[in-house]
């Protein structure tokens, strides 16, 4: 059920750090319900378009608007409701380690949505269950596995009501037994209808949930397409042959 | 059992300024770490200006003795018409100094902290002021806890230089009693042993403090 207008709409952002330029004038558009997965080589940009997304990273010029907003980056009051809105799951997790998991998910809403304790937890503990961890609200960071930790940041993320949730290599940093839980959260987070720009290169979610594909190369975007044109057998796509190498290395693994 | 009128006295005058001590430890403890914290933040997070103007302020009063420091505030201030009592001006030299010492913690304490933990909490919409004092701040006290503690404990010790200022307190008030019986060293032996007490005091209530703060992941594993 897409709407037809963009809810996130990236128009032409460039971004260098010193003579190294990152991003060369990227642009797309995403509506609601869209998933678009961004694949390519490390170092082309895909972190970095991601972090721009949410001004984590400011761009150097180009236009973000979101839910037909222009976002001004050097208004921090624009940069603090972008980010309100945009969810973000990090490859390293980056749950704050001196809280509990539910007080990682409450301090949130508290501090930046100014609810309630009570409310908070309440919400917390709802996100918790979702992603399969509702008996593990009081423990810390420290004492929960990769999986379990990536599934709590992800909880802390929808806790917030985010339009859109990025996700910048979720799967990257877990060992692989971990890996299927978190893709499975994923998962059903896409049936839900969840807005999302995720970078990875877990096949099964490329192939799996992706309405596009973006391929990343050297700070532009050089192919796109939905992954029933990229990824037919005997085309030639870099795209295609991205994927036929990670499949060749899913498969040493296995 | 009498005590004979020499301890009699002594314990007395020794109890007095054990009162007068802990009046300097308490506000000079709390109000140390307090600019500490200010200080510490301030020097990792501020903007250039205030940097050095948090670096300045460390590097004087790590950088001179306190005594000349106590002679400053008590005998130097008066020619610019600032009046301070032996008192306030022990409270506030103690203070300056350990703030300076206890900023040093601290600031290391916050360089410790990933940088990750900053991004999350930008990322989620807090403010720069929120994800220092909600996330990085509370992670850093738990890092910095055992320096600043040793800085609390190292100024216990050197409350007794109050009494170069006047100020009487428990090193004072014995050297008084020792100078007018001439038996320094048991008169200094219970004035260790009073240091020592308090000293533990302190390492109890610290150890307290700890348990209370610990979080699995910080420090003891």
């Amino acid at each position: 059920m897409n709407d037809s207008s963009p809810i996130l709409r990236v128009n032409n952002i460039t971004k260098s750090f010193g003579d190294n330029t990152i991003l060369n004038g990227v642009s797309f558009d995403l509506v609601k319900g869209e998933i678009k997965v961004l694949i390519g080589p490390s170092g082309g940009g895909k972190s970095t378009l991601l972090q721009c997304i949410n001004c984590l990273v400011v761009p150097d010029s180009g236009d973000i608007e979101l839910e037909n907003e222009q976002i001004d980056f050097s208004s921090k009051q624009d940069l603090y409701s972008l980010r309100q809105r945009v969810g973000m799951i990090f490859q390293d997790f980056n749950l704050f380690d001196h809280l509990t998991a539910l007080g990682n998910i409450t301090i949130a809403l508290r501090k930046v949505k100014k609810i309630s304790k009570k409310d908070a937890e309440q919400r917390a503990r709802v996100e918790l269950e979702q992603v399969g961890l509702g008996d593990k609200e009081d423990l810390y960071p420290a004492q929960l596995s990769g999986g379990q930790k990536q599934r709590v940041a992800i909880a802390r993320a929808l806790a917030m009501d985010p339009k859109i949730l990025m996700l910048d290599e979720p799967t990257s940093a877990l060992d692989p037994e971990l890996i299927g839980e978190v893709i499975a959260v994923i998962k059903a987070l896409a049936h839900k209808g969840m807005t999302m720009v995720m970078a990875t290169h877990q096949i099964s979610l490329i192939s799996g949930l992706a309405d596009e594909i973006l391929f990343m190369e050297q700070g532009n975007i050089v192919e796109q397409g939905p992954p029933s044109l990229l990824l037919t057998s005997g085309n030639s796509s870099k795209t295609q042959g991205f994927c036929d190498r990670l499949n060749e290395l899913s498969e040493v693994e296995a | 059992m009498e005590l004979s009128p020499f301890y009699q006295e002594l314990i007395t005058s020794l109890n007095r300024g054990l009162m007068m001590s802990i009046a300097l430890i308490i506000p000079s403890v709390i109000g140390g770490v307090l600019i500490g914290v200010l200080a510490g933040a301030t020097r990792t997070f501020g903007n250039p200006v205030i940097r050095k103007v948090g670096d300045t302020y460390a590097a004087i009063f790590r950088g001179t003795p306190l005594v000349v420091q106590l002679f400053i505030l008590y005998f130097g201030l008066p020619n610019l018409g600032i009046y301070l009592s032996p008192y306030v001006a022990a409270v506030v030299g103690f203070t300056l100094c350990s703030g300076a010492y206890q900023s040093e913690y601290i600031r290391g304490a916050l360089l410790s902290i990933k940088r990750g933990q900053y991004l999350g909490a930008q990322a989620l919409g807090f403010t720069t002021f929120q994800a220092i004092f909600w996330i990085i701040v509370p992670q850093a006290v738990r890092r910095a806890i055992h320096g600043c503690g040793n800085e609390i404990i190292y100024l216990i010790k050197y409350s007794s230089l109050a009494f170069i200022v006047t100020c009487i307190e428990l090193t004072g008030e014995g050297k008084t009693i020792a100078t007018e019986y001439f038996r320094f060293t048991e008169v200094f032996t219970i004035i260790g042993l009073y240091y020592l007490a308090l000293v533990t005091v302190a390492i109890f209530i610290l150890k307290k403090i700890e348990q209370r703060l610990y979080v699995p992941g910080f420090g003891r594993s």
